[in-house]
């Protein structure tokens, strides 16, 4: 089936689809089975491929179409309709700026910015190194501890435009303890 | 044999004195007994970071004491909250304990058992002669907690808990004396809808209960998608059982077979209590077929919501139960007569359900001598915003909200003055300090253009521009427009593109009256009240607070000074000091250099107007001025270094 679709896309589509993606589509072809074929289920399954791979890839949206029996135009109407729905792959540490009332009023937006200057993405994008990824929330219900951002399943409360740039670093510092680790491990392995 | 014979009640009876014994275990260990709340707020505020903490230290000291986590008591100011049952002591509740002030608590209260900690101490959970009490401090003398009497007192994740302070007695009860007994209490007991319209939900359960179409359907709509208010998800997260049990009582009273529970999908920790909660229920057969041997039945499961803001309304809700968009569907039908495939169906706020097992416990008139005439009961609120301790707050109907703010509240923060208090959310408005001697009831709210909504109530001060809110939550409500209806969907976006343009100083005066033009027709054209509430923050931010708008357009002047484009940033030369750098090295733009007489100015250029100097400057010098509008800096005649005596300043 994912062969078939792939042959239906024209030049640029199919280079879109890179080797993590293929992966991606070959997994929910093998999870498909296990699915409901009910139209009104088409909410569950979504959210199903969704937990489990991050994101909704284009392509999968063709096949759960398929599944149910049902248009892809109606299986993107309603991927496109609810919030909770992604069609770009995560960042490794998805950053979550809260705006809802109470964070707004104390400055959520100039956070947001600061991360879209920080971070060289905006709002809704992935950075080209899948490290970070950037969205905004209605409302984490976390309205007492405001301006609030939830970095990957953190949450960080008070936060000011300074602290940006400590939050990344911090995950920077991480990030690079990790790879040193990663190599001291690998030196001694040989 | 005499098993078969024995009633619901006695049923019941069985489970309770079981569960009892176990609380009593508890209550009366041998050993410290530690509460932690561990809703989502808590472990936001790092309530898990608190219980590793209180397990290295116990560890480390070889002291024995129970660690259970309990939900949420709703005083998000003091968050992590901690409850200690130390032997020989009254529980105490203690505030903001970390990590570090775990192990503090462990060594000098648990291991000398000497000294209770003060410093972090709210107070002791029942009177006692050597501690403060709750009941002495104002949050806890004016609530009146009927549907969060438990919340943060037990473990959600124990029905045992639930059972043994009287859970699920009144569904034995309703069990006993039939769904249509049920129905006459909560009619009689004339309980209103708490998601927001106030409809009597006696009424809307009548409706479907003589319907003869089955199988009917009962939903919990806890798919609370109102940006500030979170206390659906507290009940869900806190009491699990006390909902079920609501549920499953609507169900008896209307003679619905199956019940859903739609909660929205960005509360996992809500799904998995309730999920939790269902399985224990069903385990003793409160839930399930043939419940506590009454014949009546009930299968419930969960349901997750996809965050759409318009599928609180109950026709579009049933949409995205089907499979589809979530748009609203013209009324009637009513959901009550045809609803989920087309069969009878009541989708019931949580707090409406919540409040169900209380009404049927205590008596209708019980409930009604709560509360006023016209709405009894209680009302739910998170109070947010510039207030001294925020949280949720349960209040009886018909207090001012002068007396939840200043009274229950502690009033506004830092000594500022209050400006408006923002209620019911995007279909709510903002009242001004004048109207705070406004009850609280769903009709008195409905007359001063807001909404009790669900219930968020946003407390805003000097510093909170009223247009650029009324932006905010067109701005929502426009994203959260699901397109059906014209007025609503090109409504909304006409009415954020004035606003957004009156907050950057381009509005024109004519575009007033284009604004209440607009507004009087999404509330015409709009199907569901998504559209009809969507003008309420416009509408009362108009008429209550004109004059910002006036100053927004004729003097392009912003009064809060909020809005960016409005605004500039400069440091006042006089108090500046030489050679701090604390602005330089906060500005995330390299906004700020040193002028030449090594004081700071800013460039307006690179500036983006964060205010993060205005936080950075020490208090004592507090030099970083905020105007508007931006001509308003004064000329200091400031210049930046030259190159030498940078170099100079370098060398140093």
């Amino acid at each position: 089936m994912l062969d078939q679709l792939l042959a239906a896309l024209n030049e640029t589509e199919r280079a879109a689809v890179d080797e993590e993606e293929y992966q991606v589509l070959q997994a929910v072809v093998d999870e498909l089975p296990a699915f409901s074929h009910e139209v009104s289920q088409l909410i569950p399954i979504l959210q199903e491929i969704q937990g489990k791979h991050g994101y909704l890839p284009r392509l999968a949206l063709n096949m759960v179409a398929d599944h149910v029996q049902t248009s892809i135009g109606k299986v993107y109407g309603i991927a496109t309709f609810y919030n909770q729905f992604r069609f770009n792959p995560p960042g490794r540490n998805p950053i979550k700026v809260c705006l809802g009332t109470a964070c707004h009023v104390k400055g959520g937006e100039i956070l947001l910015e600061n991360f879209e200057r920080r971070l060289q993405i905006k709002v809704g994008e992935t950075s080209d190194d899948r490290e970070y990824s950037l969205e905004r929330v209605a409302c984490i219900g976390c309205c007492a501890l405001a301006p609030a951002v939830v970095v990957g399943e953190k949450v960080e409360a008070y936060v000011t435009p300074s602290k940006v740039e400590g939050i990344i670093t911090e995950i920077e510092v991480r990030n690079e303890m990790a790879a040193r680790e990663q190599a001291k491990n690998d030196a001694t392995n040989e | 044999m005499t098993q078969q014979t024995n009633s619901p009640k006695e049923h019941l009876l069985v489970h309770a004195e079981r569960a009892k014994e176990r609380v009593k275990e508890l209550k009366e260990s041998p050993v410290p007994v530690i509460y932690v709340g561990c809703a989502t707020c808590g472990r936001a505020a790092g309530a898990l970071a608190t219980i590793a903490g209180f397990e290295e230290v116990l560890k480390d000291n070889g002291i024995e004491a129970r660690i259970e986590k309990v939900g949420c008591l709703g005083h998000c100011y003091a968050e992590p909250l901690v409850i200690i049952q130390n032997p020989g002591f009254p529980a105490l509740l203690y505030q903001k304990i970390g990590a570090g002030e775990a192990g503090i608590l462990v060594r000098s209260f648990l291991k000398d058992g000497s000294d209770p900690c003060y410093e972090y101490l709210i107070g002791a959970l029942e009177a006692d002669e050597n501690f403060p009490t709750l009941m002495d401090y104002p949050r806890y003398l004016y609530e009146n907690r009927v549907v969060m009497e438990h919340c943060g007192l037990i473990d959600p994740d124990e029905i045992d808990h639930y059972l043994a302070v009287g859970g699920y007695l009144s569904l034995a009860q309703g069990l006993e004396k039939g769904g249509e007994w049920v129905l006459d209490e909560v009619k009689s007991a004339n309980l209103r809808g708490r998601g927001g319209a106030g409809f009597p939900a006696g009424r809307k359960w009548e409706i479907a209960r003589k319907v003869e179409k089955t199988p009917k359907t009962v939903i919990c709509n806890g798919d609370e998608g109102d940006p500030g208010a979170y206390m659906d998800r507290t009940l869900l997260e806190s009491n699990p059982h006390q909902v079920l049990e609501g549920l499953a009582l609507a169900a008896l009273a209307i003679g619905a077979e199956r019940a859903l529970l739609y909660i929205r999908a960005e509360y996992p920790l809500a799904v998995k209590i309730m999920e939790r909660a269902i399985e224990q229920a069903r385990e003793k057969n409160l839930l399930g077929d043939d419940i506590l041997g009454s014949g009546f039945s009930l299968e419930v499961s969960v349901f997750q919501g996809s965050g759409a803001f318009v599928c609180g309304e109950e026709t579009a809700l049933i949409e995205s139960l089907a499979g589809n968009r979530g748009m609203p569907q013209p009324r009637p039908p009513y959901p009550a007569v045809a609803g989920l495939d087309g069969l009878p169906t009541v989708i019931n706020n949580v707090k409406t359900l919540s409040t169900v097992p209380s009404i049927i416990r205590n008596g209708h008139q019980w409930f009604r001598s709560i509360g006023t005439e016209k709405s009894p009961g209680t009302a739910i609120f998170s109070v947010v915003g510039e207030v001294e301790y925020p949280g949720l707050v349960e209040v009886p109907m018909g207090v001012t909200l002068e007396h939840l703010v200043v009274d229950v509240c502690g009033g506004i923060k830092d000594g500022k003055e209050l400006k408006a208090v923002q209620i019911g959310g995007p279909s709510g408005g903002c009242l001004p300090a004048s109207l705070m001697e406004t009850v609280i009831d769903f009709d008195s709210l409905k007359s001063v253009g807001a909404m009790m909504g669900s219930g968020g109530l946003v407390v805003m001060n000097e510093d909170t521009c009223m247009v650029e809110v009324a932006r905010y939550f067109t701005d929502f409500t426009q994203g959260e427009s699901c397109g059906k209806c014209t007025f609503c969907r090109i409504g909304t976006r006409h009415l954020r593109d004035i606003l957004h343009s009156i907050t950057i100083g381009e509005g024109k005066m004519e575009e007033l009256d284009d604004l209440e033009e607009i507004c009087e027709a999404v509330i015409k054209g709009s199907l569901c009240s998504l559209g009809k509430t969507a003008p309420n923050p416009v509408l009362t931010t108009l008429r209550f607070f004109r004059d910002e708008y006036v100053a927004h357009i004729e003097e392009k002047r912003c009064p809060a000074k909020m809005c960016r484009p409005l605004i500039a940033f400069y440091i006042d030369l006089e108090p500046c000091a030489r050679g701090c750098d604390a602005c330089v090295a906060c500005c995330p733009t390299d906004a700020i250099f040193t002028t030449s007489n090594r004081k700071k100015a800013i460039d307006q250029e690179k500036c983006v107007k964060c205010g993060e100097c205005v936080y950075a400057c020490p208090p004592e010098y507090d030099a970083v001025r905020r105007v508007s509008p931006p001509e308003m800096i004064p000329d200091q005649g400031v210049k930046p270094l030259s190159e030498t005596e940078k170099e100079k300043e370098e060398s140093k």
